[in-house]
């Protein structure tokens, strides 16, 4: 390299270039790890395939795909939303990648709307990827869009104000471990593929206000039996994402 | 308000920072020429690194000011950000990314950034291939983080140990590249524990210790202030001290260390040099040997910060 190679020329790409560079950045560092895709795609995939085809739970009336798929579809949104996305801030955190963006012409608040986006991009490639396996399934959901989107919007928020304010508050070790371990237990317990009526009547009445069981519950209602707008679980989810997402704002710590 | 018209790059005065009941930097004062490479140089904990960090706007000071190409670090980050490079003494890379693609994807943060292939061609990166960063070298991890700190074309580069744990030959190259920058008028602040790192680069060096600056100038003003020189020679055994004593300046210090090999002490400069010579003549002795040590920023920096272990 030549004299005035290094001549100072600095300046900030423009803001939506940024915001996409960084958007496809997450999207493919979190495409590329083994780990996520197996939170994020393959567990969804085979739990919806599994418990469709062999009948290890009783899921009420009706074909089991059309009760298993709307809470296949709130796992995959946990999934990213919450514990991959807990997961791979805490160790960008660790390993002072957010402290070197920090420096970078990146706002804070452009990196956010960068992961954000990354969470949605990855969500709309699960929503495809189950649904096809849900209609091969012989799945025939009911209800309106725009309730389901409301939902899942909704849920993403919720998750990721819980995944974030985990991924900034915790260690990255133990970030890994409690988000493993949260997934493993609203999995079994947030009405994804055991119904909530299996489990005691005191105990449902809580697990009913976990944002996993509003979001199952929701689309279930909307896509199993048609429901217009699910306002209890929409309000759950909301109290959820107000909370988490200002709870993260407040306690995020960027090293 | 632009660079071109700050007569410092880099202004910190009477800065204080304090972690809990610990005072990491107690009244520091720096100041950075632009253009020029300035070494900060300490022991471990004395406080560089914090210093640093509140330049780079990470941190604020408790008490003081610090002003970076004339901005306030904290509050005029999103002024200021685009115009610094920034190099972590660690870190700072996505673990499953590949160095190509990370350096690639910090370049597209900028408008105006460097040809990256040639960065990674300077660098001696194109070996990493498909390598993610966790499983690359510490030396390639090292030059990954150089190489993204100027790839944007800053006006001013803080690197934090840039050379720390890279072999001969790659530090030699960073070192060009550092000269480089300060050729096409990028300015450079870095801390190094590298005493021959700062005499190599540096046109001014900071010595930090106990959070304030020790002592400063160029490396030649530090080596020269207050360190005596020494002059050694070998020659026949028995020499009489007393009588070489006799013609060197008063506050010369001579001995035989061994049998045959002298040592002399003090303000070592050519007058001396030929008074040791004609006093070797007059006696029929060959002085073999006859060498200068000049005192090494290290021994400076030594003399300045005790040579007690620190924890």
């Amino acid at each position: 390299m030549s004299i005035g190679t290094y001549t100072p020329r600095p300046g900030a790409a423009p803001l939506p270039r940024m915001i996409a560079a960084q958007t496809a950045f997450e999207t493919k560092m979190l495409l590329r790890n083994g780990e996520q895709l197996l939170l994020t795609v393959i567990i969804p995939a085979l739990l919806l395939v599994l418990f469709s085809a062999v009948d290890i739970v009783d899921t009420g009336e009706g074909k089991s795909v059309d009760f298993l798929a709307p809470g296949i579809l709130a796992l995959a949104v946990m999934s990213t939303a919450f514990t991959g996305q807990a997961i791979a801030t805490g160790f960008e955190r660790r390993y002072g990648v957010l402290k070197l963006l920090g420096t970078s012409p990146l706002p804070r608040w452009a990196l956010m709307t960068a992961k954000t986006l990354s969470v949605l991009v990855t969500e709309v490639l699960q929503v495809v990827l189950l649904t096809v396996i849900a209609f091969g399934l012989g799945w025939s959901p009911h209800g309106n869009p725009f309730a389901v989107f409301l939902l899942l919007v909704l849920g993403t928020a919720a998750f990721s104000g819980l995944g974030l304010l985990m991924a900034g508050t915790l260690k990255a070790e133990a970030t890994l471990a409690a988000a493993n371990l949260v997934f493993l237990l609203l999995l079994v317990g947030g009405g994804v593929i055991v119904p909530l009526d299996k489990f005691p009547d005191a105990v449902q009445s809580v697990l009913g206000l976990l944002p996993i069981s509003a979001l199952s519950d929701g689309l279930r209602d909307v896509l199993q039996h048609g429901a217009a707008i699910p306002w209890g679980n929409l309000g759950i989810l909301t109290a959820w994402a107000v909370l988490g997402l200002g709870a993260a704002a407040r306690f995020f710590r960027w090293e | 308000m632009r660079s071109e018209t700050a007569q410092v790059a880099v202004q910190v005065c009477g800065l204080v920072k304090r972690y809990g009941s610990k005072t990491a930097v107690d009244g520091l004062d720096l100041e950075v020429r632009p253009g020029a490479v300035t070494a900060v140089l300490g022991p471990n904990g004395a406080g560089k690194t914090t210093t640093i960090e509140t330049c780079e706007g990470y941190r604020r000071p408790d008490a003081g000011t610090v002003r970076v190409l004339g901005l306030d670090p904290v509050a005029d980050a999103a002024e200021l950000r685009p115009r610094i490079g920034v190099m972590l003494q660690s870190g700072g890379v996505y673990s499953g990314a590949r160095a190509d693609e990370m350096l690639r994807h910090v370049a597209k943060l900028h408008a105006h950034p460097l040809d990256v292939d040639a960065l990674i061609e300077r660098l001696g990166l194109g070996g990493c291939g498909r390598t993610t960063y966790r499983r690359l070298s510490g030396g390639q991890q090292q030059r990954l983080a150089l190489a993204m700190a100027v790839v944007g074309r800053p006006e001013l580069v803080f690197l934090d140990e840039p050379t720390a744990g890279l072999d001969p030959q790659a530090r030699r190259s960073t070192w060009d590249l550092v000269r480089e920058l300060r050729t096409d008028g990028v300015t450079v602040v870095l801390t190094t524990h590298f005493m021959d790192e700062a005499e190599q680069l540096a046109d001014d060096v900071a010595i930090i210790d106990g959070g304030r600056v020790i002592a400063r100038g160029s490396p030649e003003e530090l080596c020269r202030g207050g360190a005596e020189n020494t002059l050694r020679f070998t020659g026949r055994p028995g020499l009489d001290i007393a009588s070489l004593l006799k013609a060197l300046p008063v506050d010369t210090l001579a001995a035989e260390l061994t049998p045959g090999t002298y040592r002399i002490t003090g303000k070592v400069d050519p007058q001396l040099l030929a008074t040791v010579t004609s006093w070797c003549a007059q006696h029929g002795v060959m002085p073999d040997g006859i060498s200068v040590e000049r005192h090494s920023l290290e021994d400076v920096f030594l003399e300045l910060t005790g040579k007690d272990l620190r924890s």
